[in-house]
């Protein structure tokens, strides 16, 4: 990959004039037509060795997350046990990319992971709605990295997208990312409350403009959440923004996420749309709970032949 | 061309000793009265006998001149609003009943009867028009409307005009059968090229002066006088006509021309003998008219 | 602060995902050794030749047909008569109806092997016969029983009578669908028909009669007869035949026009096209781009209303055909009963033949052949996807229908310039319009001279949605209320 810009966007990000004529220049998404396609790479029949394949990679790919307000140390510890090896009974289990946690709870997890290969990201910027002064959420992202997060997962300000202030959100990235040091950013969408899949598309690109590493569908907090045409107009917006840049960047998909199914159509999806190079954890996630007990349940049907009940995956 | 009546006698000289200009009777093709370019005529005679005038007699490439002329119409014409057509149709009925008086005595002459009927005719073909007019901007919501489809889309189909369409207007009735088959052909925006009646043809050359003075655009209504037999060979074979409307052809010569027609899959009309005081209802109008549908997505 | 650890690990990470085979199982077709013409009410051996069908994907036999002869469509002909003056022109609209839900029902019942067999016939992807050419045609079957008990609110007048005995001939490019297309308009209008399968394609037919067989239609109501181009004559020029209803190439089409030339014989035509994808610069690219590959590449391009000309605006060319060419290298070519599979085999080594002649000669005359890699089976009739791009408005691949997986691109720089090179074909059966302006839409979609004009989508179809063409694309509707038409005595 060569680090040199193919293409000078500078002149784009210059002020929030330009980033509204870039952004509303972009090509406009037809909604139907972007599901018909996410409908039809649904159809893909992934099976044997190949499903073999997607659920050990899909394991991976995951960012184990725990959000809730009842969260614990004693919580976090488990889903790291968990992270670490995901199948206590077979070490051939893969681990976890990464858990995701609160701030205050970065510590515990980084205690519990040291030693292992699984990262700690960390939700900040006044998660989830995103709504306090910057000040303040430069404060909570420096935070999760002094206890060190090596993943931080920002909110963008919705309010400040859909009323068109481009500019303020890109610097609030900017900031951000700066605050993050070597940490890497993701930058969270929240594509359900930007609503249609053009405005996916313009906060997909002034994500990647302002420097995010990852762009990322969710908080998890709201519906809808992560869905395969909105995978879909970020996919491509990663897939055009490194044609154009020669940078690739990130794709995290987070929030409703729960069968074996639907996280193998992602990686369908991740290998037809923005190509093979983006199956790999640095350049794909999926932000989730209960996704990996049914991934590990598919993996032993397909190990043994046989159907396994809940009681054969661990409660975490 | 030598003339067949046993009669040269003109017209009979009005009452005063004044000497009438006669009228030369001649083609309309883009909204101009040519000759024929082959510079031919033929004889007309009346129902008695009696020579009325000498018709321009079209040639193949008069036609193809007609055909080239109705092709240039038809963007502007199919384009025009229906209320717009509309509008100009009535107004062809306007410029007719102004001039019934003359029309009346015209068929007459071609035609044979009594005044009175001939008169009946006349008032029959400007409110054939009067119809047709009303026609235009009706039937698309008549035969036209959305498809209910089953899935994200809004569909709809709609009636567009078919083209140029070669008519060859019936043989019996000079002035209410040519509307009859005319106004139904231009109302929803096609544009015609028209074959008059080979023995009556006087009264639709008088008519296409009519068109002309009607706002109707130059080209959309090209007619043409001459005989049947030569024309329509090769107006049912122009691959630039898209429709045929074959009721002044003979039944047993229908077929050579559908056989020519199928070259660029023209549609073809070929009724059966019609009662033209009749209620025209609106299968001639279906008769040259395409369905389009149309698709787009439904979403945000 | 520790770096990201994963690069490490993702670095020996095996990237390619390899998709498994996925193939539908075969013995769902059911394949029989033989299969037999439908006449009368009865299956029985035509007394033609007895030929295989094979698959095209591999040139193996599926099955031996044995093939109508001329007296076969004698007894056909008779049989549709009998059933006409009979039962069934006399039978209540709501009766009809009621049979023809009935084999609604039951193609979706045997939807699955319906869709086996039609892919092993056809060569096409089992992901297009399941998921298209079954569910529309059962959907095609329940529109028009709806209509059975209510024709005289058509707009066809208070009691519009059925024509008579209908002589139907379809192409092998949707086999099933065209059928259904067929039937189901003729049988709710109270006609009776004589239908015959293209020769390459006759199984999901003749199983289609087994389902009306099952559904106890009155003997004669439906008979279908296997065989080649001289039964189609036969059919087309039968005295007692009172309407031909004919989809496929324009050539055969013109044929027919001229035989029933001083006839009395109705007759509606759909035949081919050249359709016009015209992309402007504001369009939604990526949708576009999915709307050229679905255009041109659905059943291996083998479809009449395929959008072959890809008319794009010179602003955005260079873009939109290397998002193009980048998607269609994911195009999965190869065995059609593979779930996974979007293109599959070519129907016959005749339409091969003429595909390869054609894209020969685009690139005789200059234009630019680009096809993704793809590795094509050794047996059986492949064609690779193939883009040509630098042709010009008079090279033949932009004008004469290929009927295969072939896309012509061409440039133009206004919406006039658009409108002109799209119409500027003998053609006009559908065309394609891209861009994110609703007046650009509808101004385009009244200047373009197509039967079906699919704006921001493509390859749309619906039993409630007229089809078919201007020009010499045929005349006569199918689908819809004006569907009704062509099988209306009015």
């Amino acid at each position: 990959m060569t680090t040199l810009d193919r293409t000078d966007l500078s002149d784009v990000t210059r002020d929030d004039l330009s980033l509204r004529r870039f952004l509303h220049g972009l090509p406009g998404v037809d909604q139907v037509g972007a599901e018909g396609r996410a409908a039809g790479l649904a159809t893909r029949s992934i099976k044997t060795t190949a499903k073999a394949w997607a659920i050990d990679t899909a394991i991976t790919m995951i960012d184990l997350t725990t959000l809730e307000g009842a969260d614990t140390p004693g919580k976090v510890r488990s889903l790291c046990a968990k992270a670490a090896r995901p199948d206590s009974s077979d070490p051939s289990v893969p681990s976890v990319a990464a858990v995701c946690v609160y701030p205050d709870l970065v510590a515990t997890a980084v205690a519990a992971l040291r030693g292992t290969s699984v990262g700690v990201a960390s939700v900040a910027t006044a998660f989830p709605s995103g709504r306090a002064s910057l000040d303040t959420k430069l404060h909570d992202v420096r935070d999760a990295v002094a206890a060190g997060a090596t993943e931080i997962d920002m909110v963008i300000d919705r309010g400040a997208f859909l009323a068109g202030h481009y500019q303020q959100v890109f610097d609030e990235i900017v900031a951000t990312k700066a605050a993050c040091g070597s940490a890497h950013l993701k930058v969270i969408l929240e594509t359900g409350e930007l609503a249609t899949l053009d405005n996916a598309r313009r906060a997909s690109w002034l994500a990647l403009l302002a420097g995010g590493d990852f762009i990322k569908t969710s908080t998890g907090k709201v519906t809808p959440a992560a869905t395969p045409p909105v995978a879909l107009v970020m996919l491509e917006a990663v897939r055009d923004y490194y044609a154009l840049t020669g940078k690739q960047r990130g794709v995290k998909l987070a929030g409703g996420i729960r069968t074996s199914k639907d996280a193998v159509r992602y990686l369908v999806m991740v290998n037809e749309v923005a190509g093979e190079q983006w199956l790999d954890p640095d350049l794909f996630r999926l932000g989730a709970s209960s996704l990996l007990n049914d991934l590990l349940l598919q993996r032993h049907k397909l190990a043994t032949g046989s159907y396994d009940g809940p009681d054969y995956v661990t409660v975490d | 061309m030598t003339t067949k009546s046993k009669s040269t006698k003109a017209k009979p000289a009005p009452a005063d000793d004044r000497l009438r200009v006669r009228k030369t009777y001649k083609l309309y093709i883009g909204g101009a009265f040519p000759r024929s370019e082959s510079g031919r005529s033929y004889p007309v005679h009346s129902a008695s006998g009696d020579l009325l005038a000498h018709a321009a007699q079209a040639s193949r490439k008069d036609l193809r001149d007609a055909v080239v002329a109705a092709r240039k119409a038809f963007a502007a014409w199919s384009g025009a609003t229906a209320y717009n057509r509309g509008q100009v149709l009535y107004r062809v009925a306007e410029m007719l009943d102004g001039r019934r008086e003359q029309f009346a005595a015209e068929v007459a002459e071609s035609e044979g009867g009594s005044p009175a009927a001939a008169l009946a005719q006349v008032d029959a073909a400007i409110d054939r028009w009067v119809y047709y007019a009303g026609w235009s901007d009706k039937y698309a919501q008549v035969v036209g409307g959305t498809n209910p489809v089953a899935g994200p889309y809004f569909s709809f189909s709609l009636p567009e005009p078919t083209g140029v369409v070669g008519v060859v207007a019936p043989q019996d009735s000079s002035l209410l059968g040519l509307v009859s088959v005319l106004a139904p052909v231009v109302a929803l925006g096609n544009t015609a090229v028209v074959i008059a009646a080979e023995e009556r043809p006087l009264p639709a050359a008088s008519f296409a002066e009519v068109l002309a003075t009607s706002d109707l655009p130059g080209g959309v209504v090209n007619l043409l006088t001459g005989f049947t037999a030569e024309l329509t060979p090769w107006l049912a074979g122009h691959r630039d006509v898209n429709a045929v409307d074959l009721t002044g052809v003979a039944v047993p010569d229908r077929k050579a021309l559908q056989i020519k027609a199928a070259d660029n899959v023209k549609r073809v009309y070929a009724p059966a003998a019609a009662d033209w005081s009749a209620d025209p209802g609106i299968s001639r109008l279906g008769a040259f008219v395409e369905t389009k549908t149309v698709w787009h997505p439904i979403g945000v | 602060m520790a770096k990201p650890v994963l690069s490490a690990r993702a670095k020996n990470q095996k990237h390619s995902f390899e998709y498994a085979p996925a193939p539908e199982s075969r013995d769902i077709a059911r394949l029989k050794p033989s299969y037999q013409i439908f006449v009368d009410g009865k299956f029985r051996d035509g007394s033609g030749e007895a030929v295989k069908t094979i698959n095209p994907a591999d040139e193996q036999p599926l099955a031996e047909v044995a093939e109508a002869g001329p007296a076969d469509v004698n007894d056909a002909v008779a049989a549709a008569r009998r059933a006409f003056d009979g039962p069934w022109s006399k039978m209540p609209g709501k009766e009809r109806g009621k049979y023809l839900f009935r084999i609604a029902r039951a193609i979706q019942e045997r939807g699955r092997e319906l869709a086996v067999l039609e892919s092993l016939d056809n060569g096409k992807p089992i992901r297009e016969a399941r998921d298209v050419d079954v569910p529309v045609a059962a959907a095609h079957f329940f529109y028009y029983a709806g209509w059975a008990d209510k024709l005289g609110y058509g707009g066809f007048g208070p009691d519009p009578r059925p024509i008579g005995v209908a002589g139907q001939i379809i192409p092998w490019n949707f086999p099933l669908l065209m059928a259904a297309w067929k039937i189901a308009p003729a049988l709710a209008c109270g006609n009776t028909v004589v239908l015959k399968p293209a020769e390459t394609t006759p199984l999901s037919a003749l199983v289609l009669a087994e389902i009306i067989a099952e559904a106890d239609l009155p003997p004669g109501v439906v008979n279908i007869l296997a065989g080649g181009p001289a039964i189609g004559q036969a059919l087309v020029e039968h005295d007692d035949i009172d309407k031909i209803a004919f989809t496929g190439s324009t050539d055969v089409g013109k044929i027919i026009q001229r035989t029933l030339a001083g006839t009395p014989k109705r007759l509606s035509l759909e035949l081919g096209g050249k359709a016009a994808n015209i992309v402007f610069e504001d369009a939604p690219i990526d949708q576009a781009v999915e709307g050229i590959v679905n255009g041109i590449f659905f059943n291996q391009g083998q479809v009449c209303c395929a959008g072959s000309r890809l008319l794009v605006q010179e602003s955005v060319a260079d873009e939109l055909i290397a998002s193009l060419q980048r998607r269609l290298t994911t195009l999965r070519v190869g065995d059609p009963l593979d779930k996974n599979t979007d293109v599959g085999a070519i129907n016959s080594a005749a339409q091969l033949a003429r595909i390869r002649e054609l894209t020969d000669s685009g690139v005789d005359e200059g234009a630019t052949r680009w096809s993704p890699p793809c590795e094509l089976p050794e047996r059986g009739f492949w064609f690779a996807p193939t883009v040509f791009t630098g042709v010009s408005p008079a090279h033949r691949i932009a004008r004469e229908e290929i009927f295969g997986p072939v896309l012509s691109v061409l440039t133009f720089r206004t919406p006039a310039e658009a409108v002109e090179k799209a119409n500027n074909t003998p053609y006009g059966l559908s065309a394609g319009v891209w861009t994110e302006k609703g007046s650009r839409i509808l101004s385009m979609a009244a200047q373009l001279r197509a039967g079906v004009v699919w704006a921001n989508t493509f390859n749309r179809f619906d039993p409630s949605a007229p089809f078919g063409g201007y020009k010499e694309s045929g005349f006569g509707r199918e689908g819809g209320r004006h569907g009704l038409e062509a099988y209306l005595d009015h």
